[in-house]
């Protein structure tokens, strides 16, 4: 509720000054406490308002998605049913034993190293899709900025572009590409890129619409051409904002990255999907959990690595 | 020679530079006076093209600089260097890159892109600040130095342009008197050692007074005097500054006070 709740002590500075250069006709507190109670009528009246709105939406919401509580509470049972076959049978007594010995943990990772192959598929499948989204959202964010672009058409089609990319779900592009190269981490990749490319192209033209015209001046005035004036008028103030972006993007790459292959985009996705359709139970729960393993193990090592990389911003 | 013929830029309904005609002769050094909003920064920023004319004409020797596009007219940008209040320097990186941002225009893409010059350019950068005695700053990052160190650095950019003109938008306006005095002093013995033509906006009198060859008047985005500093008398400094006059003729005191010794 902002200032106003907590408003000005009574024996605080403010007040204080309040009562000698008076601003207020009359007695001070009355008037404030006036236009405070207006004030709090006019917030509760939007409040109102709002739940209301959102009531109504809510409503139309649960129709159209028929997300009824009675189907509801007969599909959980269905899905704790599901967990329950993907659990593995694991013996106490054997769970350090053999591949070979049924019960034990080896037993139910017997396809490890294959899991292992097939993540760092994924793993690179974000590496090398985040880092071509970047360089497509690096070309075309300045074209694509309002205070930038040379000309009104570059900037309507570059921006028009740039939406294109992010509007279609990663998933559609991945179809079209397995439909055009086939079945692989290519499809991936490339279904990745375009969309990062869309997400990141957005976030780093609001960045260049922000920056300070002293340098673009400075770089025309010495006879710089467009590209130059972009290179060392913007690029150098954006880098460290484009950079955490691309950051943020790695992060949610390697999410989409172990998803994309249900389409028949690679990676360890693609496996997981044929074990699910396959229903070969135990080996659900065991890819589930690796990648559930490295989503964390990504999070909490890119935490680190950004919270290091705070304050040395000498990147270029 | 620079000539500037009947040279006029509107914003709407504000004339801001209106019908001025001006001759300044290779090597001189001209102020040019006005309280804030006659129309200064619009005709320095008019003779480097950073903005279009409304009309008139700016020629330069024998080429017109008006009709220039493209690659001719930042080749035009390159030769008429110019500095401004805010240093305009990219912060971000350092001095030396800073300087070498001066010959850009000779640049091939590749190498300007990837930040690529050669060996000889940056010795000439080096030589460059070292003239402003700068040199010692080259692998520190501009937006550490003060203000009178960074119009240092940007003057060493011009001078890596190799200009036939140094057009200065109050380049001493937001800086201490020492600064001030350092980068005024720095602008004029450039001006006297190699014969550089420049063009110098200045808020205040005094620092005209002490400096330049001749001073040019501006008013309302109208010329309304031009002549030697001498000339200057009383009545026309109010009627240049009007209700500004006081303060024009007060600041110097503290604007300039150290070089008018030197
Ligand atoms: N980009 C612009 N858009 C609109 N008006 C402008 C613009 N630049 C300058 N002006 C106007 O032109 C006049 C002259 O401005 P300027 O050349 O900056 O004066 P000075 O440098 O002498 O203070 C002022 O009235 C100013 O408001
Ligand atoms: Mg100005």
């Amino acid at each position: 509720m902002g200032w106003a709740t907590a408003g000005p002590g009574p024996r605080s500075p403010a007040y204080a000054m309040a009562s000698t250069a008076s601003t207020f006709d009359g007695d001070p507190v009355a008037t404030f406490e006036r236009h405070y109670a207006e004030v709090a009528t006019q917030r509760r009246r939007r409040t109102l308002l709002f739940w209301a709105i959102f009531v109504v939406i809510l409503g139309v919401a649960i129709d159209v998605s028929t997300f009824f509580p009675e189907r509801l509470a007969e599909g959980l049972p269905k899905i704790g049913g599901y967990l329950y076959d993907t659990l593995p049978v694991l013996r106490p007594e054997h769970l350090f034993a053999d591949v070979e010995t049924a019960g034990s943990l080896a037993y139910w990772y017997f396809n490890l190293p294959k899991y292992a192959g097939l993540l760092f598929t994924t793993i690179n499948m974000a590496l090398f899709s985040t880092l071509l989204g970047a360089i497509g959202a690096l070309l075309l964010c300045f074209a694509a900025s309002r205070n930038l672009a040379p000309n009104w058409w570059i900037f309507t089609l570059s921006r028009r572009f740039l939406e294109f990319c992010r509007a279609v779900p990663e998933v559609v592009f991945a179809l079209i590409f397995v439909y055009a190269f086939g079945i692989g981490p290519a499809a991936g990749v490339l279904a990745i890129a375009i969309h990062s490319a869309g997400a990141l192209g957005k976030l780093f033209s609001e960045v260049n619409e922000n920056v300070d015209h002293g340098a673009l001046d400075g770089v025309r005035a010495a006879g710089g051409n467009w590209f130059e004036e972009m290179r060392y008028g913007v690029l150098p103030q954006v880098w460290p904002n484009f950079l955490s972006y691309i950051w943020m993007r790695l992060e949610i790459n390697i999410r989409a990255s172990s998803i994309i292959g249900f389409v028949g985009g690679g990676g360890i996705g693609q496996e997981l999907h044929y074990v699910i359709s396959f229903n070969y139970y135990e080996e659900v729960s065991a890819i589930v959990i690796l990648i559930v393993l490295t989503v964390t193990c990504t999070d909490l090592i890119s935490e680190r690595l950004r919270h290091r990389a705070i304050g040395r911003e000498n990147l270029m | 020679m620079l000539r500037i013929e009947a040279l006029t830029k509107t914003y709407g309904d504000v004339r801001a530079v209106d019908d001025v005609t001006l001759e300044v002769p290779r090597g001189q050094l001209v102020g040019v006076i006005g309280r804030s909003g006659a129309g200064k920064s619009t005709l320095l920023r008019m003779v480097n093209r950073l903005s279009e004319p409304s009309a008139g004409r700016i020629g330069f020797e024998d080429a017109d600089v008006t009709a220039l596009r493209g690659a001719a007219l930042r080749r035009w940008r390159a030769r008429c260097a110019m500095i401004f209040q805010q240093f305009n320097l990219v912060g971000r990186l350092d001095v030396l890159t800073n300087a070498l941002l001066g010959r850009l225009n000779d640049q091939g893409f590749v190498a300007s892109m990837t930040a690529r010059f050669t060996g000889a350019e940056r010795a000439d950068a080096i030589r460059a600040l070292d003239r402003l005695d700068m040199a010692q700053t080259a692998l520190q990052r501009a937006d550490t130095l003060s203000g009178g160190q960074q119009q240092r650095v940007a003057i060493a950019r011009a001078l890596m342009q190799q200009p036939d003109i140094l057009l200065a938008d109050e380049p001493i306006a937001s800086l201490d008197p020492r600064s001030a005095s350092i980068v005024m002093d720095a602008l004029r013995r450039i001006n006297r050692e190699d014969g550089l033509t420049v063009v110098c906006n200045l808020h205040t009198l005094d620092t005209a007074r002490t400096y330049c060859d001749r001073v040019v008047g501006m008013m309302q985005g109208r010329l309304v005097f031009d002549g030697a500093p001498r000339e200057l008398d009383d009545a026309t400094v109010k009627r240049i500054y009007g209700v500004e006059a006081e303060e024009a003729l007060s600041e110097t005191v503290t604007s300039t006070q150290l070089s008018a010794a030197s």
